[in-house]
């Protein structure tokens, strides 16, 4: 299923508590692990971008409004 | 794949009410989501120039720095009287306190009794997280029966310290109180429940209907000793049970409320 949106972390606010990579149900999401914020976290990032579908729960439950969420606009079918 | 070039909304982003700045906050903590949501709601209201917050000592002590709105810092569990004060100097203003259990269920509890039974035209917003969390993770009046705090380490002892304070049940008895209720900010169905209340909670006071109070059960990892992920878990499986969420008092006008 091609994805519906995607999301961005904002790395300025990420903390690496984990909590939207624990809650996303489709696994979008983990702690990139090569790289350090500013402040020294792991931030989160997309490792499967293909099966987001912009539902929001990782923006919801996070602490620290670190994430945005985008949804793709419906395409015209065309002709 | 993250394609961009095809066009998108933003279904999410940080509300403007928020500050900037990044939160003292520890990782995880759900202080964060609270001051979120109260920002989501007053974006949403258009109220965010309208607004004065209250804010306690505890964890949020810094809470002032977080909002784009007017606040003022009350002495400990005084937030109350103080919002009393502005709210009758400034009554078309929406004025809200910001509490944790120890400034709220402690030290402030004589404040917050009076302001409930005077039914004052202000909005509290109580985070509930078991512990003392700013000076270290001692007992509170809220802490669980046998939950082990730095201050009393083989458990709370219910002969010795007393039960804990059920604050929406306590002040739904009062007259004066027009709207408590108790939600949990543990997952995402519940933040978003969170949210609605304390949307509610608002319009309470825009409309003149009374006093409003919105209990958030919240979670402290650093003081818990356990990672976010498991402190979410403990509010649900510990906590839940002794401190039920639900609609503790609408009033009849209140529940006219349509949102």
């Amino acid at each position: 299923m091609p994805a519906k949106g995607y999301i961005i972390v904002n790395e300025l606010y990420c903390k690496a508590c984990e909590l939207c990579v624990t809650d996303c149900p489709h696994e979008v999401l983990a702690l990139d692990m090569e790289r350090l914020t500013s402040r020294g976290y792991h931030p989160a990032h997309m490792v499967k971008p293909e099966a987001c579908t912009a539902c929001s729960i990782c923006a919801v439950v996070c602490p620290d409004a670190a994430i945005t969420v985008h949804r793709y606009e419906k395409q015209k079918a065309e002709g | 794949m993250v394609v961009t070039d095809i066009p998108t909304k933003i279904v999410y982003e940080r509300p403007e009410a928020l500050d900037p700045r990044v939160t003292h906050y520890c990782p995880g903590c759900t202080h964060g989501v609270a001051h979120r949501l109260v920002a989501e709601a007053l974006d949403e209201m258009g109220e965010v120039e309208n607004t004065i917050g209250v804010a306690s000592v505890g964890c949020s002590v810094f809470a002032y720095n977080y909002f784009n709105i007017d606040f003022v810092e009350a002495a400990h569990g005084r937030a109350p009287a103080m919002a009393t004060g502005i709210k009758r100097v400034l009554p078309d203003r929406l004025v809200f306190t910001y509490q944790g259990d120890g400034d709220l269920a402690s030290i402030g509890m004589g404040e917050i009794v009076g302001a409930a039974s005077r039914g004052e035209q202000i909005t509290v917003i109580f985070i509930n997280n078991a512990t003392y969390g700013m000076t270290g993770g001692q007992m509170a009046p809220t802490s669980l029966p046998g939950q082990v705090t730095s201050s009393s380490p083989t458990g709370r002892d219910v002969t010795r310290q007393g039960h804990p304070i059920q604050t929406a049940e306590l002040l739904s008895t009062l007259t004066g109180s027009s709207y408590i209720v108790r939600r949990s900010l543990h997952n995402f169905r519940e933040t978003r429940r969170a949210k609605k209340a304390i949307r509610t909670a608002f319009e309470v006071q825009k409309q003149g209907l009374g006093f409003s109070l919105v209990e958030l059960l919240s979670n402290c990892p650093t003081n818990w000793g356990m990672s976010a992920v498991e402190s979410r878990d403990w509010i649900e499986e510990r906590m839940l049970a002794f401190y039920p969420l639900g609609d503790y008092k609408v009033s009849s006008a209140v529940a006219d409320i349509k949102i």
